[in-house]
């Protein structure tokens, strides 16, 4: 397959210009419910980081052996696993982060995120390249939901990771760290992302002709 | 899962061309076939199911000691005025015959205050762990405290809240509590949770069964101790 990205292609790809929230709008439970502190969006990241990598490794190994009508059953399990031990781990070592994110951590088995990337690069290409896609596609995740976070925290309580920002004086925006404050940055970071995105196209063509 | 030629030809040519690749020319049996198609799922679910008990192996006992610490940190608010430290552990057999370790809430001069009973049952998502803090007779409830719980973030997840949990709170036990939908006006009522009747009615069950569980077998293990010298 010579039309497939190479590896270092890939992991740029998942940074920016396919940016799992920004681009492909998936992977949108975390980042909503999530995101109301740096903290908690933080171990979110972690967590999925840890899941899409190995399940990205293991299918990458196995990819020989996948038969085509059962690799759906063979990537949920795979990521099933690994949720199951990230959610121990938390539960082990960071027991009140574990208590704070409650059902997300095993939601992060519905995260299509992790099973497009199985589908799309691990069951196609080498074990480098599904690492690279991986470690891309993580790190873009990890960017959105900082990006997203750090508005909400700041906004919604003056502070960032819990340090104090803007001073006693802030009138901390309560509706930032509620659910609608979510849907609400989330919608005015993606329309700006977009904005940018298409001025940066018409700016290059303009420049070519 | 027919895979008589007959049936492939109502496909669309190509579409069940992968998986024909894979079996024999002529058809194998279909027990044969079976094992050739799933051996890799079957080897996986073996493979995860032993990482996952090596996992839960390690991690168990360090997630039962968080577990514990978080309910000492809590004993002195389910039946208030007790202290943490002099708190004594006590395995009781209940009437289903099953071991349970309470914690017996006792004061700092040493009477006993109360008891706190750690009780799990199912929930709408997934099991549902709480801690009843109780009067030495069991018959009021001092204090509710959920432990762990994954109900529908937004709505079941409510039953966290100090709001619903207050509502347990003075209750009397004599009688198993039910749960209403519109205000409550027997002593034995809590209101429902709005969109989460099911996770109130969870934690509800969860609270009677336990002392329905426990009634009459505590009676040995009351009373004071001695206060510590000073």
């Amino acid at each position: 397959m010579a039309d497939q990205p190479t590896a270092s292609e890939r992991f740029i790809q998942g940074i920016l210009p396919e940016n799992p929230v920004y681009r492909q709008l998936l992977g949108m439970c975390p980042t909503l419910a999530v995101t109301n502190g740096m903290k908690p969006a933080m171990t979110m990241v972690g967590a999925t980081a840890f899941v899409l990598i190995m399940s990205n490794i293991l299918v990458a190994l196995i990819r020989g052996l996948l038969k085509p009508h059962l690799r759906i059953l063979v990537f949920t399990l795979t990521i099933a696993t690994f949720v199951t031990i990230a959610d121990r781990f938390l539960g082990a070592y960071m027991y009140e982060m574990s208590k704070e994110l409650g059902p997300y951590v095993p939601l992060i088995i519905v995260n299509c995120l992790i099973i497009s990337r199985a589908e799309v690069c691990a069951s196609k290409q080498s074990l480098g390249t599904a690492v690279a896609d991986a470690a891309g596609m993580s790190l873009g995740f990890g960017l959105a939901l900082a990006s997203i976070a750090t508005v909400r925290e700041i906004l919604g309580a003056g502070t960032w990771f819990g340090m104090a920002v803007l001073g006693s004086g802030w009138p901390a925006w309560g509706i930032m760290v509620l659910p609608p404050g979510a849907f609400l940055v989330l919608g005015l970071l993606l329309g700006g992302v977009n904005w940018f995105d298409d001025r940066r196209k018409r700016l290059a063509v303009t420049a070519s002709e | 899962m027919s895979e008589t030629p007959e049936t492939n030809e109502t496909l669309p040519a190509g579409e069940n061309q992968p998986a024909d690749e894979s079996l024999p020319a002529g058809g194998p049996p279909e027990k044969k076939s079976y094992i050739g198609q799933a051996w890799l799922v079957i080897l996986l679910a073996f493979f995860f199911g032993s990482v996952l008990a090596l996992v839960q192996t390690t991690l168990g006992p360090k997630i039962a000691e968080n577990k514990r610490n978080e309910t000492y940190s809590v004993i002195p608010t389910l039946v208030p005025g007790s202290d943490r430290d002099m708190t004594e552990e006590v395995v009781v057999e209940g009437h289903n015959g099953r071991q349970i370790r309470l914690y017996k809430a006792i004061a700092t001069d040493g009477s006993h205050l109360g008891w706190v009973i750690p009780a799990r049952g199912q929930g709408f998502a997934d099991v549902i762990e709480v801690l009843i803090g109780q009067s030495v007779d069991l018959s009021r409830i001092t204090g509710m405290y959920v432990l762990a719980q994954k109900e529908t973030p937004g709505l079941g997840d409510y039953i966290r809240g100090d709001d619903f949990l207050q509502r347990y709170k003075d209750k009397s036990t004599d009688t198993p509590l039910v749960v209403v939908k519109a205000d409550p006006r027997q002593e034995n009522e809590i209101l429902s949770l709005t969109g989460a009747t099911i996770s109130s009615e969870a934690v509800t069950n969860i609270l009677n069964s336990a002392l329905e569980n426990l009634k009459g077998k505590l009676e040995a293990h009351n009373g004071s101790i001695a206060a510590p010298e000073k």
